[in-house]
């Protein structure tokens, strides 16, 4: 998210899920829609119906490829070079949009230098997609009178993640294609509340609200509510804390994340919590991660929890209690509560959600027109500066957050580690439609396991033969950090030379293999490419 | 084009059973009728679908037109007399709804966990007093005892041909997974091939479960929970999986989630849901839950009060303060769990040590 509030000032999706049914030319990229957001992408098949254009970039020909009007099979982490291309046929064929430059924006004239380099024969050098393509997708978007841009997980987790960001805001904003129905710049949150956890103020960098903690006035501000001054000085990113385990950090609060399974280069992960002094977990299972716990607190559900969840496109809304939580467990406000308390703070004599959720509103300028009573309803999409407004569903109208829209000037950068002699092979790593992250939740319902009951490898059929697999029979799948046994399943998802696996089995670990590199901005882990060796095992 | 009329105008009314009344541009006379009371009903129509005209029982009367039109796929116009409370028309629904009832096994009763829709016929059997047992029927549950998968159940026994799957497949889901096979008393809803779904393009969102009007496509998950003793209650909640927030109801006996239901007026999901928030619940009161808090003693977690473990959990991070500075306290929040939680865990972090040590799991 870093990448647009550095641009436009606010790091979230520009416009509202049923704006997907609007645009004319829809341009999807790094996101396998159909299977982490599926019911958005049933709008997009909608906007199809409708006779909207489809252009999807992504390396492997995913269930939203096969249905797009153009797809551009780039190969893994050379956004910035596909994207550069774009910009430079978009500016070549003039079809930039010269008043919405000249009123909206600053950074043009550079901008403008910097992709003469990029032509699409340079890019298809590099991403491997054909000049002509570029060509095709650049100008259908560029014509497009509502352009709209998606994207997920397949743009950030790289280490060039911010650049390609920036570089899809280039696109929107060299056209214009924001602050209208069906247009914008569009990041599909995946885990249901991870916007809210934002909002919350759950970051190292800001308080509740986005209100950046760098700056006195909310210092100030916030030592008036809760009567204490917190530091100046921005915290640690989680990558760098767990880095930094047994260093700097030595006692770790974890809520609710399998980090062990979740997070990159496992191996180094379970070193890092191993190190710690102190690991407290609140889980609703036993997970791997709070197997390492000295204390494990058992939290109640969903559908045992009064609470507010906010959805990709900002839109808070009430999650409700329909049973009782199991035993001892109790609702995650209650227990951290509890445990500032012990460490003697005040402030934290919550009866109620509501209680919470309204000292909330009370703080942040996103929510602060919201209540626990108005949240009810779901109709308002933040920001909702004060009672009586109405949400804000479309973003950037006339003006951005930032004041004008800022154009940067990304440069390609190869992957942190690349394919050689020793891991000559691709391997880029996702999401299945039926299940949801480490399967703590999905792995339980009977649904999903008939779907997908174990992790595999998808590997081109071609390839199959020519590195001496069987289709059903495990390999090794080595990178410089690891290995793991994994089931090969011949599939043409994948191009050649490329393969493709989940990180939703604990018995397949695949993220042993991944965490080469971070986003030097926002930490983000390298998921998306590794370079791997494959072998019969 | 009365579009720009303003309401009253005599240009967008008619009138309806003898009554002056507005109508909408676009509106269709079942929709109308249907804002007017409840003489006129159907079994093919489902607001988020095109109409089709199939089952014939919403026929309503129109001054001029020698026989009766379906009313939903008639749209209002200006001056339209329209009759929807007639004798004929009630004969005709009475005897409409014999023939569809006579065609569904007998006796069989229609669990509402079964879906949605699943009540819609056999509530109008109930006001038409159907019975169908004139004519026998089939037997309910057979028709594919083959399709094994544990979310739908396909009891085409109860099919009446109203092809709301087929179109809801189609035209609000877009994966075009099953259709309309074979011809006049072998029409059936098939997939390519005949085969299984598991084998088809569907991906198990289960809106053809849930438009059903006769429980002909049921939620498995849910009915195995039929004879379980309670009250059937709906408590509205998000779904728990991605960052869509598909609306839906939380369907409970007693203290057991018996399953899940899409709300048709959820703003991001306008009824629809994926096979995750349709069918994935039973984690909810799965036996491995944490019902105990646990601390580590001599190398293994055993269950201990909530004072002992908050006690420890205290004291353990004031050790790790005290030794090594507030700095090394750190707190990662969920992106799951609702928002009440990451505000308090942050809340802590900058409370009680004053740092910025405060994260969520989005970046990986
Ligand atoms: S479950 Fe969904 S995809 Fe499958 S047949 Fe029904 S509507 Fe189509
Ligand atoms: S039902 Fe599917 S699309 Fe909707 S929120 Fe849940 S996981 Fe996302």
């Amino acid at each position: 998210m870093a990448g647009l509030a550095a641009t436009l000032g606010r790091g979230a999706m520009s416009n509202p899920l049923a704006d997907m049914e609007k645009p004319d030319v829809i341009f999807c990229i790094g996101t396998n829609m159909t299977e982490t957001h599926p019911v958005a992408a049933t709008r997009l098949k909608k906007a199809q119906a409708r006779g909207a254009t489809l252009i999807v970039a992504d390396p492997r020909r995913i269930p939203l490829a096969r249905r797009a009007d153009l797809h551009l099979p780039l190969r893994v982490g050379t956004d910035v070079a596909l994207l550069g291309a774009m910009a430079h046929v978009i500016e070549r064929e003039g079809l930039v949009d010269e008043t919405f430059l000249a009123e909206r924006t600053e950074g043009w004239e550079r901008l403008r230098e910097h992709l003469r380099a990029f032509t699409p024969e340079w890019a298809e050098g590099i991403c491997g997609v054909e000049a002509a393509d570029i060509e095709r997708a650049a100008i259908a978007y560029g014509r497009a009178e509502r352009g709209a841009i998606y994207y997920t997980l397949g743009i950030t987790e790289h280490i060039c993640g911010v650049d390609n960001v920036q570089s899809l805001c280039n696109l929107m904003l060299m056209t214009g294609n924001v602050g209208r129905p069906g247009t914008g710049i569009n990041p599909m949150r995946g885990q249901n509340n991870i916007q809210g956890a934002g909002d919350v103020g759950a970051l190292p960098n800001h308080f509740p609200g986005f209100q950046p903690v760098t700056d006195p006035a909310n210092q100030e501000k916030f030592e008036r509510a809760w009567g204490v001054r917190v530091d100046l000085q921005k915290g640690m990113t989680k990558v760098r804390a767990l880095e930094r385990a047994g260093e700097k950090v030595f006692g770790m609060l974890i809520c609710g994340e399998n980090t062990v399974v979740s997070d990159p280069d496992a191996g180094h992960c379970r070193r890092a919590l191993g190190s710690l002094e102190h690991l407290v977990v609140i889980d609703i299972f036993l997970t791997e991660t709070a197997e390492l716990a000295d204390v494990v607190l058992p939290a109640s559900a969903w559908g045992e929890t009064d609470g507010v969840f906010t959805n990709t496109e900002r839109r808070p809304q009430r999650v409700r209690a329909a049973v009782a939580p199991p035993g001892e467990a109790r609702a995650e406000w209650w227990i951290v509560s509890q445990l500032a308390k012990r460490l003697g703070a005040g402030g934290f004599d919550y009866e109620s959600a509501a209680q919470v959720f309204d000292e909330l509103c009370s703080l942040s300028p996103t929510y602060h027109g919201l209540s626990w009573e108005l949240v009810a309803e779901g109709r308002h999409q933040w920001p909702v500066p004060e009672a009586g407004h109405p949400g804000t569903p479309l973003l950037h109208i006339g003006e951005f957050p930032r004041g004008r829209g800022l154009f940067t000037t990304p440069e390609y950068r190869d992957p942190a580690e690349v394919t050689d002699e020793d891991y000559p092979v691709w391997l880029t790593t996702g999401r299945r439609l039926a299940h949801y992250h480490t399967r703590t939740m999905s792995g339980r319902s009977a649904g999903p396991e008939f779907l997908v009951p174990e992790e595999v490898v998808e590997v081109h059929p071609a390839d199959v033969a020519a590195w001496g697999l069987t289709d059903g029979e495990p390999a090794i799948l080595a990178s410089r950090r690891g290995s793991v046994v994994v089931k090969v399943a011949a599939d043409d998802t994948s191009p050649r030379g490329t393969v493709f696996s989940s990180f939703s089995f604990s018995e397949v670990p695949v993220n042993v293999l991944t965490g080469s590199g971070y986003d030097p901005i926002t930490d983000t882990a390298e998921l998306k490419v590794c370079p791997v060796r494959i072998e019969p095992a | 084009m009365t579009g720009t009329t303003p309401t009253g105008a005599a240009s967008n009314r008619l009138t309806l059973d003898g009554e002056t009344v507005a109508f909408e541009e676009g509106e269709s006379l079942f929709e109308l009728a249907r804002r007017h009371g409840d003489a006129v009903s159907s079994l093919c129509f489902d607001d988020r679908l095109e109409p089709l005209g199939a089952c014939r029982l919403c026929a309503v009367e129109v001054e001029g037109q020698a026989r009766p039109v379906a009313s939903c796929t008639t749209l209002a116009h200006a001056g339209m007399v329209v009759r929807t409370r007639t004798a004929d028309l009630e004969r005709h629904r009475r005897i409409l709804t014999d023939l569809i009832v006579s065609e569904n096994p007998t006796g069989a009763a229609i669990d509402s966990l079964r879906g949605s829709a699943s009540q819609e016929l056999a509530q109008l059997a109930g006001r038409y007093e159907a019975d169908g047992r004139r004519f026998g029927g089939a037997r309910s549950g057979a028709s594919r005892a083959d399709d094994a998968n544990p979310m739908i159940l396909r009891d085409y026994d109860h099919c009446i041909s109203c092809y709301r799957c087929v179109r809801i497949c189609s035209e609000q889901q877009g994966d075009d997974a099953i259709s309309v096979g074979g011809r006049g008393f072998r029409t059936r809803i098939t997939t390519e091939f005949d085969g299984l779904l598991a084998d088809s393009a569907c991906t198990f969102c289960g809106q053809c479960v849930q438009t059903c009007p006769t429980g002909a496509l049921a939620d498995r998950r849910a009915l195995e929970h039929a004879e379980t003793p309670g009250e059937l209650a709906a408590t509205r909640s998000i779904c728990p999986y991605c960052g869509v927030g598909c609306s839906l109801d939380i369907l409970t006996k007693g203290e057991r989630i018996v399953g899940v239901r899409p709300a048709p007026d959820g703003p991001a999901n306008e009824g629809a849901l994926c096979v995750k928030g349709q069918f994935a619940w039973e984690w909810v009161q799965h036996p491995d839950r944490l019902t105990n808090p646990l601390v580590r003693k001599d190398g293994e977690l055993v269950e201990a009060s909530w004072d002992e473990a908050l006690d420890r959990a205290a004291e353990g991070f004031r050790e790790v303060a005290a030794a090594h500075g507030r700095e090394a306290v750190y707190a990662v929040a969920s992106g799951r769990a609702p928002h009440e939680s990451a505000y308090t865990i942050q809340k802590l972090v900058r409370v009680c040590f004053q740092t910025n040590q405060i994260d969520n799991c989005s970046r990986s």
